[in-house]
């Protein structure tokens, strides 16, 4: 539906990513910050947008733009058409069914949707389990659900490396586990965690799962079937989509049985004011209308990655992981916070003396962009002992040399400050 | 507009932000307040010692970057003696000068005139300012910390 400007995507399957062929999809990218030409590495906390998502964007509402699933007239049609169009892309992305797939703001809402919705449920001596390094969208979701029904919020802990314990993780389970929330990907020190194995522990406990996945989709293929967890979240943002539109997967019979999250138009099926008759899912939890232009330029994204295919992807990320840990590892001082076996593209480093913002201010000078701070995850930052790091997050775009500029711009914040 | 590094980190702010000055927990004071920027983790206490309506002696302790900690320091410096309304006018040319809204006037500010860099850095204003905010709570008396968000 949309007008392809830019045709410079790399269809080969199985090859290394052409990333200089790449980097011309993603219009932002080519500016330069402070002199200097962008390096944009605080790709975890957003992504640049390739003109694929921008045309798409563009495209429904210079034709398209209508209001979904009332109108009998040609836009609305065609607008319905590119909105459920848009779930069934989300729903083969993660190996899912489309009425599995509901649509929300972000990872944050389709958290907070579960603990409403799913948590109604809970009763005082239930238990929810985290972790450690979860995000605060992850934690204080489950807080206020643990103070309106009297459940108990249980945090599992990690080791030095930033990895979860799962010996301690199993000692918390037990029959009072209701709901394990977790994420796929750590945000702050990009552990992957063994998503599958806490999935198979808990649900021999009957507790349900929920995976935070924000980190975890713009790095690899994520099938929920495999990983057999009961509902998986993400943001659009976070892989080359836009922001305000996000993604719920539920169990189908999980979502059936749950009650609705935001009362208002769509999610219904009758209403008197004695009583109203609630849709079914994915509709009886996307009240009001929904960010038709979100979901459309999310499935453009989507689309885009599974072009270039997530394999290639990740195999590119890992090689600028392993660069990046191996040139600031060399920097005297530096001292990198997180360090799993099995890592996302994400450094958080401390460099001895320097304040992360004082690194960030001086980076930012140099034109590279990374963020510095506790990276909404006080916890874990309290786990390491630390304020805050410097955290530099990697993308699909990003390129050696640029691993190079980022590595040159903390030798001379070290310089600076020595 | 490119603004040199330098002109941020002058000497004085970096000299002070190593060894910060007063950095100690005043024993006798008489007023005191944390002052929290959560975005960024830093946290100071401010301690105070107010007699004949004047500052008699003044420190702080706690952790930062180089902006707040060299902020904090050169503040003890520059309000020890001062009356509480010479802090208060002293604090509003300060922060008219980090905002941006004042050229710096080394006559009126001293060393404070320094950190007249951080106004191309509007993100970091928040850094030089918690000091004096906190200080300012503490000298009406609260006890809530004081944070920045």
């Amino acid at each position: 539906m949309s007008v392809t400007r830019t045709a410079t995507v790399n269809t080969s399957r199985g090859n290394a990513l052409d990333v200089a062929r790449v980097r011309a999809d993603f219009p932002a990218l080519h500016q330069q910050v402070n002199g200097r030409p962008l390096v944009y590495l605080d790709n975890a906390a957003t992504t640049q947008k390739p003109q694929a998502v921008l045309d798409a964007l563009l495209g429904f509402y210079s034709r398209d733009c209508a209001n979904v699933h009332r109108g009998v007239h040609a836009l609305s049609q065609r607008a319905t058409d590119a909105y459920e169009g848009a779930r069934e892309t989300v729903a083969r992305f993660l190996n899912a069914r489309p009425r599995e797939i509901v649509f929300t703001r972000g990872t944050t809402e389709a958290i907070n949707l579960v603990a409403y919705s799913y948590g109604s449920r809970l009763s005082p001596g239930d238990e929810i389990l985290i972790t450690e390094l979860e995000h605060h969208s992850n934690i204080v979701p489950w807080q206020m659900l643990a103070e309106r029904t009297g459940a108990r919020l249980r945090v599992a802990p990690i080791d030095d490396r930033g990895e979860i314990i799962l010996e301690e993780f199993q000692r918390l389970l037990g029959p009072r586990t209701r709901i394990v929330a977790v994420a796929h990907v750590s945000n702050a020190l990009g552990t992957v965690n063994p998503v599958e194995e806490i999935c198979r522990l808990a649900h021999t406990y009957g507790a349900r799962v929920l995976v935070d996945g924000a980190q975890a989709v713009p790095h690899q293929a994520v099938d929920v079937r495999a990983l057999d967890c009961d509902f998986y979240a993400f943001s659009g943002h976070k892989i080359y989509g836009p922001t305000g539109i996000g993604v719920l997967f539920g169990r189908w019979e999980l979502l059936e049985a749950m009650p609705p999250y935001q009362g208002g138009g769509d999610m219904i099926r009758s209403v008197t004011f004695e009583k109203t008759l609630y849709n079914d899912p994915p509709y009886r939890f996307e009240a009001g209308t929904p960010h038709i232009a979100g979901a459309i330029g999310l499935a453009a994204a989507i689309e885009y990655v599974t072009r270039l295919g997530l394999e290639e992807i990740r195999r590119h990320e890992q090689q600028l992981l392993e660069a990046a840990t191996r040139a600031l590892e060399e920097i005297p001082g530096v001292r990198i916070v997180g360090t799993a076996a099995h890592k996302a593209a994400v450094v958080s480093f401390v460099l001895d003396g320097v304040h992360p913002h004082d690194v960030a201010t001086v980076l930012d000078h140099e034109g590279v962009a990374v963020r510095a701070g506790h990276h909404c995850a006080q916890p874990l930052m309290e786990r390491f002992g630390l304020p805050a790091t410097t955290r530099a997050s990697f993308a699909l775009y990003n390129t050696l040399e640029e691993v190079d500029a980022l590595a040159q711009a903390v030798r001379r914040a070290r310089e600076l400050f020595d | 507009m490119k603004v040199a590094l330098e002109d941020l980190y002058q000497q004085l702010i970096m000299d002070h932000g190593r060894r910060p000055r007063n950095f100690r927990v005043l024993q006798d004071a008489t007023h005191h307040l944390e002052g929290y920027n959560p975005l960024c983790g830093d946290r100071f206490t401010v301690y105070l010692k107010i007699a004949d309506g004047r500052v008699a002696d003044v420190s702080f302790q706690g952790s930062g970057c180089a902006i707040s900690t060299a902020s904090a320091s050169l503040m003890t410096e520059a309000v020890k003696g001062k009356t509480e309304d010479e802090v208060e006018r002293l604090f509003e040319a300060f922060h008219a000068v980090v905002t941006g809204k004042r050229a710096p006037d080394a006559a009126s500010l001293g060393k404070l005139a320094a950190f007249a860099g951080v106004a191309a850095y509007p993100v970091r204003v928040k850094c030089a300012t918690l000091p004096w905010h906190t200080l300012k709570g503490a000298l009406a008396g609260s006890k809530q910390p004081v944070s920045t968000e």
